[in-house]
């Protein structure tokens, strides 16, 4: 018992980083779920975390209230952002919800409530593991029932085809706006999450790069079923830190873990389209064909000869 | 008043310079190619390598910079976009792989060069100063305009009067049909790549002329870039080439206007969030590339 103690104060902070990733891979697992390309998670994550802080910083409120809050307001921000934002497509949604997190970023830059540029030190630590467990497992039971749900079918239905699913009675912009607000409030919890562990927040950890990365844990999880946002974003934040401990090509961190992220990247999404998750079903699904093949050759062999 | 006109034009011409390749490669394939930035600034290390282990003049740098950029952007769409050309999610997973790319450039301009700024030596870079009416310009400006100008009009020329440039919008408007025209569509692919990257490359190089730059020089250029274009319309070159000098003449209103310098950039992005919201298609709209 003492080993896993030990393990476990000397990877404290990835553990809770793993859970916090999957957090925010999920949060955009709600959008792509329907469809959707938002870049917006990364702003409403940072706009959690500054509610959080602030109000556990100033008022002194106590740490429930200050993740609820941090899950409101994003929530709350994402309504009136989502109705005219929402009805682009493709590219042209992900470009202004890239929009709308620079101009968080930036005036949260500006604003000296929020610390400007130098951001909010001092934030107590009150984070404990199993608040994060609990997010992801609260977070997790939310998607398994929408899965079979009404709004299950609806948010793929939109993913299929959107016009589509609007000519067969499905109110798009509802469902739309409600995958939008829900991914909002799960990353709005991200952040305050992490802003109370990490003690120490500014505006560029959720710009762009922010954006960028939780859309990567999702697609290389895979976005055909739940689990992969969580497999991707525990791969991708353990590759790194794997890379620096164990060193296998003798490198410290720096240039070559960053080359080494791009690779993996640039092969899970060439050769394998729809995520790790695939991996999975690939291998249970194989053996079943092999034998078919084996006759095929048997019958071209025999019809030769 | 005059002072910031004329900067606003000088760094629009950057910003369309680099948002033409970006513009190219959306119009040709409709994907967003967001390893354009990383290209940018492979532009500026290499007209950089060039003037520091060869010795040689400007001229060199930037046309072998150009060319190096070129040739990358064509192992760019070998690499991470041509192994998707058959998929249905070309959207989602373009934009993935072209940040996978992007990522590993910078790392290899991070290992080779270091990550601090760099700057091109001192004597390379013309110096003059002209003062016009009490309005200071630097020789260096004028030549910036000078080739950006140049370079996007001698595109909007190519596009319009050649066989290739006629390739090149035959692929844009119809892949499929092109192909049965007999067009060689990877090929004309590839040749919109060079020519995108090649662009890019060179706006790196105008751009390390000014400023000082490092391996993450292109992450501030690659969101203007994205603003540009929607001003621009996507895809369309001369809206592209608009949106680039609106976009500079926006930002120096804005300091003018607002004293603190940095909310410039989020004057920007409100700007290109309600030009979205209201007229999707950009300021031109979105056929104008086939018109081009």
């Amino acid at each position: 018992m003492g080993g896993l103690q030990n393990f476990y104060a000397a990877h404290q902070a990835l553990i809770y980083f793993m859970g916090i990733n999957a957090l925010l891979a999920l949060s955009l697992y709600f959008t792509l779920a329907a469809g959707q390309l938002s870049l917006a998670n990364a702003a409403f994550m940072g706009i959690g975390a500054y509610t959080a802080a602030l109000l556990t910083i100033k008022l002194d409120a106590p740490f429930a209230l200050a993740i609820a809050a941090g899950a409101l307001l994003p929530a709350l921000v994402a309504v009136p952002l989502g109705l005219p934002v929402l009805r682009l497509r493709g590219v042209f949604l992900a470009i202004a919800t890239i929009a709308f997190g620079e101009v968080v970023r930036i005036v949260a830059l500006n604003w000296g409530f929020t610390g400007g540029a130098l951001g909010l030190s001092g934030i107590p630590a009150k984070t404990h593991l199993w608040h994060i467990a609990l997010a992801l497992v609260v977070t997790l039971y939310v998607l398994w029932r929408i899965r079979g749900s009404r709004m299950g079918y609806a948010f793929e239905a939109i993913r299929e085809d959107e016009s589509a699913a609007k000519t067969m009675g499905i109110n798009t912009t509802y469902y739309k706006l409600a995958a939008f607000v829900l991914g909002a409030a799960v990353a709005g919890v991200a952040g305050g999450l992490s802003a109370h562990f990490i003690f120490f927040i500014s505006p560029n950890d959720y710009g762009f790069s922010q954006a960028v990365d939780i859309l990567v844990y999702a697609i290389v999880g895979g976005i055909g079923n739940f689990l992969g946002p969580v497999l991707g974003a525990w791969l991708i934040t353990l590759i790194p830190e794997y890379l620096r401990s164990a060193k296998p090509f003798g490198v410290g961190a720096g240039w070559e873990t960053l080359f080494l992220n791009g690779l993996i990247l640039l092969l899970v999404v060439l050769f394998l389209p729809n995520g790790l998750v695939s991996l999975f079903g690939r291998f249970r699904r194989r053996p079943a064909p092999a034998p078919k093949a084996e006759e095929s050759i048997v019958d071209v062999e025999s019809a030769q000869a | 008043m005059l002072q910031q006109l004329a900067n606003g034009v000088f760094q629009g011409s950057v910003y369309a310079l680099f948002a033409v390749g970006y513009a190219l490669i959306f119009g040709v394939l409709d994907i967003l190619n967001l390893a354009h930035q990383a290209v940018f600034m492979i532009g500026a290390f290499a007209a950089f390598w060039i003037l520091t282990h060869l010795g040689a003049n400007m001229v060199v740098a930037f046309l072998g910079s150009m060319v190096v950029c070129g040739l990358l952007g064509i192992l760019l769409d070998r690499v991470a976009f041509a192994p998707l050309r058959r998929r249905r999610d070309t959207h989602f997973a373009g934009l993935i792989t072209s940040i996978a790319a992007a990522t590993m450039l910078e790392a290899l301009a991070q290992g080779y060069f270091g990550a601090q700024d760099n700057r091109f030596p001192l004597d390379a870079v013309p110096s003059r100063i002209y003062t016009i009416h009490g309005v200071v310009i630097l020789q260096l400006q004028l030549i910036i305009l000078a080739v950006s100008l140049l370079l996007t009009i001698g595109l909007t020329v190519m596009l319009r009067a050649t066989r290739l440039g006629k390739a090149i919008r035959a692929v844009a408007e119809n892949p499929r049909a092109a192909r049965l025209l007999g067009i060689n569509v990877e090929w004309v692919i590839a040749e919109s790549f060079f020519i995108a990257s090649a662009l890019g490359g060179a706006a790196g190089v105008l751009y390390g002329m000014l400023y000082s730059f490092s391996p993450t020089v292109g992450h501030d250029l690659e969101l203007k870039g994205l603003a540009v274009i929607i001003l621009g319309g996507m895809g369309s070159i001369p809206g592209a080439v608009i949106g680039g000098f609106v976009l500079g003449l926006v930002e120096v209103a804005s300091i003018g206007l607002s004293s603190t310098s940095n909310l410039r950039d989020a004057i920007a992005f409100t700007l290109l969030f309600l030009v979205l919201v209201a007229r999707p298609n950009g300021l031109l709209g979105r056929r104008a590339v086939r018109e081009a």
